[in-house]
């Protein structure tokens, strides 16, 4: 089922009655997703994540906007008629019931014609059971349950009326990392299988990144950008994209344009022309700059010699891991106290003194304009 | 610390509770029992003829016992399950009024807080038939057409009709305050995840509101037998303290008047009487806790 949101604007009052201004949670939101495609809907929190995806199920009343099901308009459907699937945070399972009876649970609302017997009932709650490989747990409580198989019981509970659309909210947050990183890839697989459309909110990056067929970037209820998550990963169009996706976080370095070339301090570090992402319809005219170097970005050269074309930093520690390295080093025009570069460990060099030099890569440097 | 020094100490604090409850309850309950075998007991010379289950086999061929264990009976099976049920559905609607929530929990509340007897005197005036008046309950029968009845000094059936109301008004607030802070503590995740799953209403209300407030409905029912089983205090506020000749009387109205009423000076009757009423309370309890395994879910 192909989902469309057409201006989605959610206001909520605000909390301080005495104020008579609104909180916009989601603002003017649009955007498009294939039918069977996973989309990652990626902000930090309180950014209207929830919001969007409460707005799809229909828990909550857009304040304007349509919100489409394929062809069907389902802006003013309730919730009960919207044929959705829901995985809450916190799993919201039945705590009373058996995974089994919780399973079924969907299942027993059905009416008109859509009704089932029992054996088709149970015949479901296996099938969903299988898909994710809870077959030998249906007799338990929820209590007697670890916290991945909450979530999967969640899931299947969530599948087992086969939704127009799955929603997931932080569905991994309260599993431990390793769990995390497994049931992801489960994730993955039971949305392909199933091939429902579903919508992932998340506030990691890795996890919407590593899942995702597209991802759309949040903040402050607006969208900051939608993609593909290695073109957003290869070219953000802002500065908050670039900052958020990608891990350790990019360096920033304040910087200027010139003449074509980009400065930092002194420093000319990387011609403009070179850069990928830059947008070189607009020009290039001359100003203040953010300079976005992604930790992968930086090639050390251990003697410049007199290159015009290079980054100074004062070292301050080196961090071998194994297959990588991670140079920490310091420039006073950078937005945080330690830049910190990665490279494989075969390349490291040997560093004389307090200066440590970089050539940048093209395709991982980011410059964009200051306000 | 050691096991044993732990488990002296936990005597010492437990001391004082154990020698109170000794003093106060286990005793008397030990001396109740004694007192009801000890045939024709006699408060002045402390004396009695001997030892056997006559005290028994009079209060249970009493026939002011029989009526007073009818009574009890009909008070305890109409008030609880109704008192119960009227306490749920007002609760229910109290927890989904969005405005004014607190204003009416407050009138609800009220009747709690209300001397029993000052509401008995309302009760009264508003169903007593007298020569002057024939009081507003019956104005308002005639207004439809009825015939009056007194429902004070009248038959039975209107006596217990009042009396059944009277205790389901004066029980009601405490049960809704208990239920409305039971329906209050039940995440509203789970009524957003029944909405998604188009539970319809009266599915939710049973398969998930229920089940989460069992615990809560359970402690009301089992307080609400045994509190309807010792009533006492409410018939006097309505009927007087003669209930034997109105007819009213309850176990607990018995085992006053056996000790102190105007057949009073009785203790070996009033004693048999007591423990006859201990073991009905601690059968229904017991079966409450047996059905209450099955019903009843705890987190």
């Amino acid at each position: 089922m192909k989902i469309i949101l057409e201006n989605l604007t959610k206001k909520f009052p605000n909390r301080n009655k005495k104020e008579k201004s609104e909180v916009i949670a989601v603002n003017n939101f649009s955007f498009e997703i294939e039918d069977g495609k996973l989309l990652g809907l990626l902000g930090p929190s309180g950014c209207g994540k929830s919001t969007v995806l409460n707005l799809i199920s229909g828990l909550e009343k857009p304040t304007s906007g349509r919100i489409f099901f394929g062809d069907d308009d389902v802006t003013n459907l309730p919730p009960e008629n919207r044929e959705v699937g829901l995985v809450f945070q916190n799993y919201a399972l039945y705590p009373h019931l058996t995974v089994r009876e919780n399973i079924r649970f969907p299942l027993e609302n059905l009416r008109g014609n859509r009704k089932l017997t029992k054996d088709q009932m149970e015949q479901k709650v296996l099938e969903a059971a299988r898909l994710v490989q809870i077959e030998s747990l249906l007799d338990r409580k929820p209590s007697e349950m670890s916290g991945g198989q909450q979530q999967r019981v969640a899931i299947a509970r969530a599948l087992v009326k086969k939704p127009r659309v799955l929603l997931l909210d932080e569905p991994l947050s309260n599993l431990d990392a390793r769990l995390r990183l497994q049931t992801r890839e489960e994730l993955k697989r039971i949305q392909l299988e199933t091939g429902i459309t579903t919508i992932f909110v998340t506030h990691d990056q890795e996890e919407a990144m590593s899942i995702c067929d597209s991802i759309v970037v949040m903040k402050d209820g607006s969208i900051m950008q939608h993609g593909a998550p290695q073109d957003v990963y290869d070219s953000p169009e802002n500065l908050f994209v670039a900052k958020f996706l990608g891990s350790p976080q990019i360096n920033v370095f304040e910087g200027q344009i010139k003449d074509g070339f980009v400065y930092i301090e002194k420093d000319r570090v990387i011609e403009l022309k070179d850069i990928t992402s830059f947008d070189k319809k607009q020009g290039a005219p001359d100003g203040n700059v953010f300079v976005a170097v992604r930790p992968e970005g930086f090639i050390t050269v251990s003697d410049p010699g007199d290159d015009p074309i290079i980054l100074r930093c004062s070292f301050d520690k080196m961090e071998v891991m194994g297959r990588d390295t991670s140079i920490i080093c310091h420039n006073p025009a950078a937005g945080s106290a330690v830049i910190r570069a990665i490279i494989p460990s075969e390349d490291r060099p040997v560093i004389m003194g307090s200066e440590v030099c970089f050539k940048l890569k093209p395709s991982k440097v980011h410059v964009f304009y200051t306000e | 610390m050691n096991d044993k020094k732990q488990t002296l100490l936990a005597l010492i604090c437990l001391l004082p509770a154990i020698l109170f409850l000794g003093v106060f309850m286990v005793y008397p309950m030990i001396d109740v029992f004694t007192y009801s075998l000890e045939e024709g007991y006699n408060f002045a010379s402390q004396s009695y003829f001997g030892i056997g289950k006559y005290n028994y086999s009079y209060v249970l061929h009493d026939p002011y016992f029989i009526r007073a264990l009818k009574n009890t009976f009909f008070i305890v099976l109409i008030t609880v399950p109704l008192s119960t049920i009227i306490a749920l559905i007002i609760s229910l609607a109290l927890s989904s009024v969005p405005k004014l929530k607190e204003l009416f929990q407050t009138i609800y509340f009220l009747p709690y807080v209300t001397n029993t007897l000052a509401v008995g005197l309302v009760f009264m005036i508003l169903f007593r038939k007298t020569a002057y008046t024939d009081g507003m309950i019956n104005v308002l029968i005639n207004a439809f057409g009825g015939e009056s009845i007194d429902f004070i000094d009248g038959p039975y059936a209107a006596k217990m009709f009042v009396m059944c109301l009277y205790t389901i008004w004066v029980v009601l607030p405490f049960k809704i305050l208990i239920l409305t802070s039971a329906l209050a503590s039940v995440d509203p995740i789970y009524y957003k995840a029944a909405q998604i799953d188009a539970t319809p209403r009266w599915r939710v209300f049973t398969r998930i509101t229920l089940p989460m407030i069992s615990p809560m409905v359970f402690y009301l029912v089992i307080t609400g037998f045994i509190g309807a089983f010792k009533a006492y205090s409410d018939e006097v506020a309505l009927f007087g303290t003669d209930l034997n000749a109105a007819g009213m009387n309850t176990i607990v109205g018995y085992i006053y008047d056996m000790l102190y009423g105007n057949s009073g000076g009785y203790p070996s009757y009033a004693s048999a009487a007591a423990i006859i009423l201990f073991a009905i309370v601690l059968t229904i309890t017991v079966i409450n806790l047996l059905v209450s395994r099955k019903t009843v879910f705890y987190r």
